[in-house]
């Protein structure tokens, strides 16, 4: 079967099972090895990605779902957001002044899941960070995590 | 078994000039040997053209970059960038143009300064002790070390081989420029990457290299005072972090090599088990699948997708015999603690006084508790991987581990492919803990992935990448040991303890873990090890862990017993332990201990010397549906210096919450011989809505570095414990706390009055 849909702005035809993962579609099928593999049964959120906007957890997304969509993946969220060449967005550029990755590898997902909050959620409160957030982080960047996003959300 | 090390006569430092074309400098510092000069081996395996090692680990080009290699795992605890700065502080090196990086894994770049330590008998981490007790012990013969552990790349490599290396580097820059311009060298000076002269001369570190290459370094070149320091104690931006905000840093598992294929494993779920008789032609007629490879632990399904392997694994019809194993349980395994701990044989930890008389006196006033933590994994965000390729006799290994000279060394004995014939390519780990030490040697002579790899790839004739699933990780790990303890004391007219007894079932590294800080005059602290059927290894902070929460928990209970504040009744044992009561006292101070707090909040206060380092931390705690809920944790620590203030803070943040997880929720149970847990849905952590605010300070006791990766974990379960304590009157002796449903006082009251 014949799935296509673009990844950030790049347009992928692809001839998998229906049910396979977006997931492993992305890794090991198109080669974008950005979006993580965390637990498998989306408890974690490290391969989140967005598709058509809103941030899924792409573990269990079977790619027959997303035939047609726009997906986004942590390689294209800059350009997604708006920024130039070689730029981050206000969102990755708040991270690295916050230094929040430590191990690094849930932070793909964090990105991803933030940048869909806000997109949604200009202004959000902190309960409403604490509902969105569900990501799992090891390293325990949550602080961070809270603090960067404060950044980019109060004037 | 101790195997005997044979002492290099004299510590030396090796020069070896001109061997590159091209202007540079290569400085090897390591023992005499013969063959290349670790110099000549570093330049070989990471010099490109022009470019000189100024040592093994410091390497300058004629454009003046300094490139600082590390050999240490960063596993974003921020070692690589620390260590950097180090050897660019003695350097007097201009931080714009140093850039660091994790070494490659060559014996040129292994990690001599910790193997000083090891030769000299020192304070040896524990990852170290372990291997004279392994059979593992070529590691340690050839010093084939690059282990991340114990919280030891800053105190011992940073401190004693970075600094001294770029103290070195900067001298015979010095002298490189003064014999270019007929001067003397104490007339000329170095800064910032420039070495100016008494007229006006001056020359780049990368226009020198190549002539201060003929200079011999001393063997120990003066290192700055703390008040020249310019780069450490100071918060430089994490070389690593920008790969990692987008999507550009790689891992392990992100590894790539031509023709790759996928290996997902199907693992008997008690190791050692019989794997019967199955049929997989089902299996191999799946689209993509390519081969099944059957290995000591189970059966691999390869497949040209990582997906398409673990779906036909799963789908494999195959049974294993666990013989005797089926019937180890939780219970089992803690009844044997309790058998062990009554028959009452154990072996001398440490003895302070008379404690047998003192528990024995007439009249004596005697409080006991036993306290239980069960067995923990580590759930590392990156599942655990590798990937090997096997051909010609050669193999090329691609990995993120916590040390990967010896993975290097391990993959060499699991294939029989000699060492040097195998190339380890390091990529980044997504989290480490302990779990992605290679050998865990002296913890448990186990199998881990990475030979399962080598096995596995030795049949397929294509690299092959092997990934655990979660389900994989969490039941195939080398868990942090379960561990009961009975303790006991005798206490005075005024509560204070005279005696202090502990028995407890596990003696783990480091030793000291289990002794307390306080002046008790009788102390019997003894061990009794008993077999252990459950694979275990370190666990961040180790053995510390599990004594922490039991110790401070039990002086906790003696305090409360006695009618003491828990701070002051602490504070009254310190007084010759001046650095821990420092810390207690900053904690407290910092989060207002004994000031009124919101309703319905308290306040639970521990201590702990781990690594080298001293931590007490201050927990703010409500009860919330029949659970702790942690508000704010206070921090001071005692590390010596700080060398980089923000990643000393990340890790004591880091090791706080990786703690509380653990606290809050962490339990590995044993059913039928095999992990109960399956993944974060029944192995839960703490999350960004959990997460409490974390403050840290520093004391600046300018006493010798501690570590940081560790120090912070072990605490934060008895200062939650004992604010629980101080919320509900119950106090907690066995985790997790998911496993008590409490009440708040306030609540008893309102039932009493009901």
């Amino acid at each position: 079967m014949s799935i296509s849909f673009t990844v950030n702005g790049k347009r992928h035809e692809l001839d998998v099972e229906p049910e396979m993962p977006l997931l492993w579609a992305l890794r090991d099928e198109i080669g974008l090895t950005g979006t993580k593999f965390g637990c498998g049964v989306a408890a974690c959120g490290a391969c989140t990605v967005h598709v058509d906007g809103v941030a899924m957890r792409s573990c269990v997304t079977p790619v027959e779902m997303v035939d047609g969509a726009e997906i986004t993946t942590i390689e294209g969220l800059a350009a997604a957001q708006g920024a130039g060449e070689g730029e981050l967005s206000a969102l990755q550029a708040a991270w690295v002044a916050r230094q929040v990755p430590q191990c690094g590898y849930c932070q793909s997902g964090m990105l991803m899941a933030v940048s869909a909050l806000l997109a949604e959620n200009p202004q959000p409160t902190d309960e409403d960070i604490d509902a969105a957030i569900t990501n799992i982080c090891r390293c325990g960047t949550y602080p961070r995590i809270r603090a960067a996003i404060r950044d980019v959300t109060s004037a | 078994m101790v195997i005997e090390i044979k002492k290099p006569t004299r510590r030396q430092f090796l020069i070896a000039g001109g061997a590159a074309a091209g202007g540079g400098l290569l400085l090897g510092i390591g023992f005499a040997a013969s063959g290349p000069s670790r110099r000549e081996q570093a330049e070989a395996a990471a010099a490109g053209e022009g470019e000189r090692f100024v040592t093994a680990w410091l390497k300058i080009a004629p454009d003046n970059r300094v490139t600082v290699y590390v050999p240490h795992s960063d596993m974003g605890q921020g070692t690589i960038t620390a260590l950097a700065m180090m050897a660019a502080e003695e350097l007097d090196a201009d931080w714009s143009l140093v850039t660091a990086e994790q070494a490659p894994a060559e014996r040129a770049f292994a990690n001599e300064a910790l193997g000083n330590r090891f030769l000299a008998n020192e304070d040896v981490p524990p990852m170290l002790k372990g291997l004279t007790a392994a059979a593992w012990h070529q590691v340690a013969k050839f010093m084939n070390m690059q282990i991340t552990g114990g919280s030891m790349a800053v105190r011992y490599t940073g401190q004693h081989g970075m600094r001294v290396t770029g103290a070195a580097a900067k001298e015979m820059l010095v002298k490189a420029a003064a014999a270019r311009w007929g001067v003397s060298a104490s007339a000329c000076s170095a800064s910032m990457s420039v070495v100016t002269g008494p007229n006006g001369e001056s020359a780049t570190y990368g226009e020198l290299a190549a002539e201060a290459a003929n200079y011999s370094p001393s063997a120990r070149p003066a290192l700055k005072s703390k008040a020249e320091w310019k780069i450490i104690g100071t918060a430089r931006p994490r070389f690593d972090i920008p790969g990692k905000v987008d999507g550009s840093a790689v891992y392990g598992v992100d590894a790539q090599a031509p023709g790759m294929l996928y290996a997902a494993v199907r693992l008997a779920p008690v190791f050692g088990s019989k794997i019967m008789p199955y049929d997989a032609s089902d299996i191999l007629a799946r689209r993509g699948v390519k081969k099944v490879v059957e290995f000591p632990a189970g059966i691999a399904v390869i497949a040209d997708n990582y997906w398409r392997a673990k779906e036909a694994a799963l789908a494999l019809d195959v049974e294993f015999d666990a013989g005797d194993k089926a019937n180890i349980t939780s219970d089992t395994i803690f009844a044997a603690h309790d058998a062990a701990l009554d028959a009452g044989q154990s072996e001398t930890d440490k003895e302070v006084g008379n404690a047998a008389s003192a528990f024995a006196a007439p009249g004596a006033e005697i409080v006991s508790a036993e306290y239980r933590v069960p067995y923990l994994a580590h759930a590392c965000m990156e599942p655990m991987n590798c990937t090997v390729w096997i051909r010609d006799g050669k193999a090329d290994v691609w990995v993120g581990c916590q040390d990967a000279l010896g993975a290097r060394a391990r993959i060499a004995d699991v294939t029989g492919i000699p060492f040097d014939n195998v190339t380890l390519h390091p990529l980044l780990l997504g989290g480490g803990f302990g779990r992605r030490i290679p050998i865990r040697a002296g913890f448990f002579d186990f199998p881990s992935e990475i030979d399962w790899a080598a096995m596995i790839a030795k049949e397929v004739d294509a690299p092959v990448k092997l990934i655990y699933t979660r389900e994989d990780d969490i039941q195939h790990d080398a868990y942090r040991p379960a561990v009961t303890a009975r303790i006991r004391a005798v206490v005075d007219a005024d509560g204070f303890p005279v005696a202090y007894e502990n028995r407890y079932i596990h003696k783990d590294e480091p030793g000291e873990a289990p002794h307390i800080p306080y002046a008790v005059p009788h102390q019997s602290i003894r061990y009794i090890d008993i077999e252990n059927p459950v694979p275990r290894g370190p666990w961040r902070s180790v053995a510390h862990t599990q004594h922490t929460f039991f110790s401070e928990s039990f002086i906790d209970e003696l305090a409360h017993r006695g009618g003491h504040d828990p701070l002051e009744f602490r504070l009254a044992m310190l007084a010759d332990k001046p650095r821990h009561a420092a810390v207690l006292k900053l904690a407290a101070e910092k989060a207002g201990w004994g000031r009124p707090l919101p309703q319905g909040h308290v306040h639970g206060i521990a201590v702990q010397q781990s690594f080298g380092s001293i931590v007490a931390e201050v927990a703010e705690v409500s009860i919330e549906g029949g659970s702790p809920r942690v508000h704010r944790v206070v921090a001071a620590v005692d590390c010596g210096e700080v060398i980089h203030p923000d990643t000393a803070a990340q890790q004591v943040e880091s090791g706080i919450v990786y703690g509380l997880t653990a606290a809050l929720y962490g339990e590995i149970g044993i059913e039928g011989g095999g992990v109960a847990q399956t993944n974060f849905t029944d192995y839960e952590m703490v999350k960004l809505a959990e997460c409490p605010r974390i403050d840290v300070h520093f004391v600046d006791s300018g006493e010798a570095l501690g570590g940081l990766g560790e120090p912070s974990t072990p605490v934060i379960s008895a200062a939650v414990a004992n604010a629980v304590y101080a919320a509900t009157g119950t106090r907690v002796r066995q985790l997790p706390f998911k496993l008590h449903d409490l009440k708040p006082v306030s609540d008893k009251f309102a039932q009493a009055a009901d």
